[in-house]
């Protein structure tokens, strides 16, 4: 039930001592990125990927679980100083309940429609949050909101775990969290359905499943898991502005589920990591060059790597069946 | 012979696109355990008849009663659940997932654990998935199918395609199945399975069929009452040697035109 969630958190604690160690501040704050990356592209997919449903406000629902777990962080204290990665646990939670209940009004009506409604309502849900947050005074407006209580050193015995430790720690919880999530939930008769909305919505409800509640459901889920990758986010960088969660950054996302593949949490785990990386990896090329080819080049690869591999990296259909006519 | 009971009851049931007006004023009655056909020419209204029953289409006028409930506004899923369940002429599986997914989707309806359960792999989820799986392939056996169990259903031939459908359709558990078009693209050996396989399910799954089908030697084989449209009017009722001679029915399928 708990056992593989369990070993696989472990496991990854362990990963987190070994880049505790081994790399700089710098690229463990790249390995966060990569990390919230992951939990948006995987909620995505649940969305875009298994349920077919076409979602451009990521980064929205994002936005509102950072800045809802950073005002509970500067508001609050659960467990003390020392235990403090155990608060950012909770107001992740609070923070993903925000904002799955925003998914829930944006997606009810939304989600009644067929066709493309969903990502021109999210599209436009995106950046009324963003224009909310610049001119909400209380978390900072257009300065951005600063200082968020976040992740601190540990030390014990003499060795000092610098805050990347915990960071990674909680980061991991919430990505096993979202892998076995979706993952469960796709192997389901739950999972079953939503595929099969995806695949044809009038069968689907001829078959007594209310397409409309199924929809809603991966919605809010998504959004749930997308807020607490923001929160993720707001703990670890202690800064937040409402430029970061702009229309750019939901497409993004979009980005790391097609390159990876619609329905498979393989292809976004690994889409995330290219995305989140190649921009960085490419960086002294420039310092070489002098221009910033950052971006043709990623554009490029990008481009390429849907001619080569039209499904995505991992994407080959969604049904778990045999292609082949042989039984 | 015991009283038979009234599953299916359409009252003066019509529906207008834009001037065209496809299904006129039709009464229709259907009892349990009965094997009935819907015959008529080529855009005489019979899908759209089963798109009146099942929710697709709302009437504009007339009355649905199925087993004592009135269906008009009710939504698609809703009636499903109500017991009733179909087939689709174009064939609408879900065609990138296996054959046995298709089929456990149509028994999602009677799937007892949550979303919670499932995400925590619990006992009653873990037994109820050994049980619906086995009860979905008790389906495919019953219609051939359980050696495709594991394909994809995109990659079935045209005929088990059809067959595959009205698999899925009995998983969910329907008092009343309507089929539109069975037959359409089998050769005449898998039609001859076929018309067993209609024959058996009513008695095996205590089920009530009304079918829509273009081949008469299925239909006037195996229904034992017809009824005949014909420019969205019903033009004859009864039993298929009364139909086959009936001049009404004749004319409507050679196209004669009446002389006023
Ligand atoms: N959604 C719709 N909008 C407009 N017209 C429609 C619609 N659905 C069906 N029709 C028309 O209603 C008439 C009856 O169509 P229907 O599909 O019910 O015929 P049918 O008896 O099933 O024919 P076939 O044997 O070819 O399947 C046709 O003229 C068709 O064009
Ligand atoms: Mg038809």
């Amino acid at each position: 039930m708990i056992k593989r969630p369990l070993l696989t958190f472990l496991a990854l604690l362990v990963v987190g001592l070994a880049f505790e160690f081994s790399v700089n501040a710098y690229i463990q704050l790249t390995i966060i990125y990569v990390c919230v990356n992951m939990i948006l592209a995987m909620s995505l997919n649940l969305v875009s990927g298994y349920t077919g449903q076409f979602s451009l406000g990521h980064a929205g629902f994002m936005a509102i679980g950072a800045y809802v777990s950073a005002f509970l962080a500067f508001h609050f204290t659960i467990f003390p100083e020392s235990l403090n990665f155990l608060n950012f646990i909770i107001f992740g939670l609070i923070a993903g309940m925000v904002s799955g209940f925003a998914g829930w009004l944006v997606g009810t009506p939304s989600l009644r429609l067929k066709g493309d409604y969903l990502a021109i309502v999210t599209l436009g849900f995106g950046e009324i949050i963003r224009v909310v947050l610049l001119n909400l005074e209380t978390v900072g407006g257009a300065r951005g909101y600063y200082g968020i209580p976040g992740f601190v050193n540990y030390t014990f015995a003499g060795i000092t775990l610098s805050r990347f430790v915990s960071g990674f720690g909680v980061s991991a919880f919430w990505l096993v969290i979202t892998f076995f999530l979706i993952y469960r939930l796709v192997y389901s008769s739950h999972g079953r359905v939503l595929i099969s909305v995806k695949e044809d919505e009038v069968a689907s409800e001829a078959m007594g499943i209310n397409v409309t509640r199924m929809k809603v459901w991966a919605f809010v889920i998504s959004s749930f898991l997308a807020g607490i990758a923001g929160s993720l986010f707001a703990h670890y960088t202690n800064y937040l502005n409402p430029s970061t969660f702009s229309f750019n950054q939901s497409v993004n996302v979009v980005i790391m589920v097609v390159l990876g593949g619609m329905g498979s949490l393989t292809g976004s785990i690994v889409a995330a990591i290219i995305v989140t990386l190649l921009p960085e990896l490419l960086r002294p090329l420039q310092e070489i060059t002098g221009v910033d080819l950052r971006m043709v080049i990623y554009s490029f690869s990008l481009i390429l790597l849907m001619i080569l591999k039209p499904n995505g990296l991992f994407g080959q259909g969604l049904g778990h069946g045999k292609k082949s006519k042989a039984a | 012979m015991e009283k038979k009971v009234k599953l299916l009851e359409l009252k003066n049931v019509s529906i207008q696109f834009g001037g065209l007006r496809a299904v006129d004023a039709l009464n229709l009655e259907i009892f349990a355990g009965d094997l009935v056909g819907l015959i008529g020419p080529n855009g005489a209204g019979k899908t759209t008849v089963f798109n009146l029953i099942t929710g697709v289409y709302l009437p504009t006028e007339g009355d649905v009663l199925f087993d004592n409930n009135r269906l008009n506004g009710l939504r698609p899923y809703e009636i499903s659940q109500l017991g009733m369940s179909r087939t689709f002429q174009n064939v609408r599986l879900f065609k990138e997932q296996s054959v046995l997914d298709n089929v456990l989707v149509g028994m999602h309806q009677h799937v007892a654990y949550g979303m919670a359960s499932a995400v925590l792999r619990t006992k009653k989820f873990q037994e109820e998935e050994n049980a619906i799986i086995q009860q979905a392939m008790e389906l495919l056996a019953f219609m051939g199918l359980e050696k495709k169990a594991a394909v994809e259903a995109g990659y079935l031939p045209y005929g088990e395609q059809r067959k595959l459908e009205i698999a899925r359709a009995l998983a969910t558990r329907p008092k009343l199945i309507f089929l539109d078009e069975p037959a359409a693209g089998m050769n005449p050996q898998e039609t001859i399975e076929l018309m067993r396989s209609i024959q058996a399910m009513r008695s095996k799954f205590n089920v009530t069929i009304l079918l829509i089908e273009h081949d008469m030697k299925l239909v006037m084989g195996i229904c034992e009452k017809i009824f005949v449209l014909d420019h969205g009017i019903k033009i004859a009722e009864g039993i298929p040697q009364d139909i086959q001679s009936d001049k009404k029915v004749i004319e409507a399928y050679l196209g004669v035109e009446e002389c006023g």
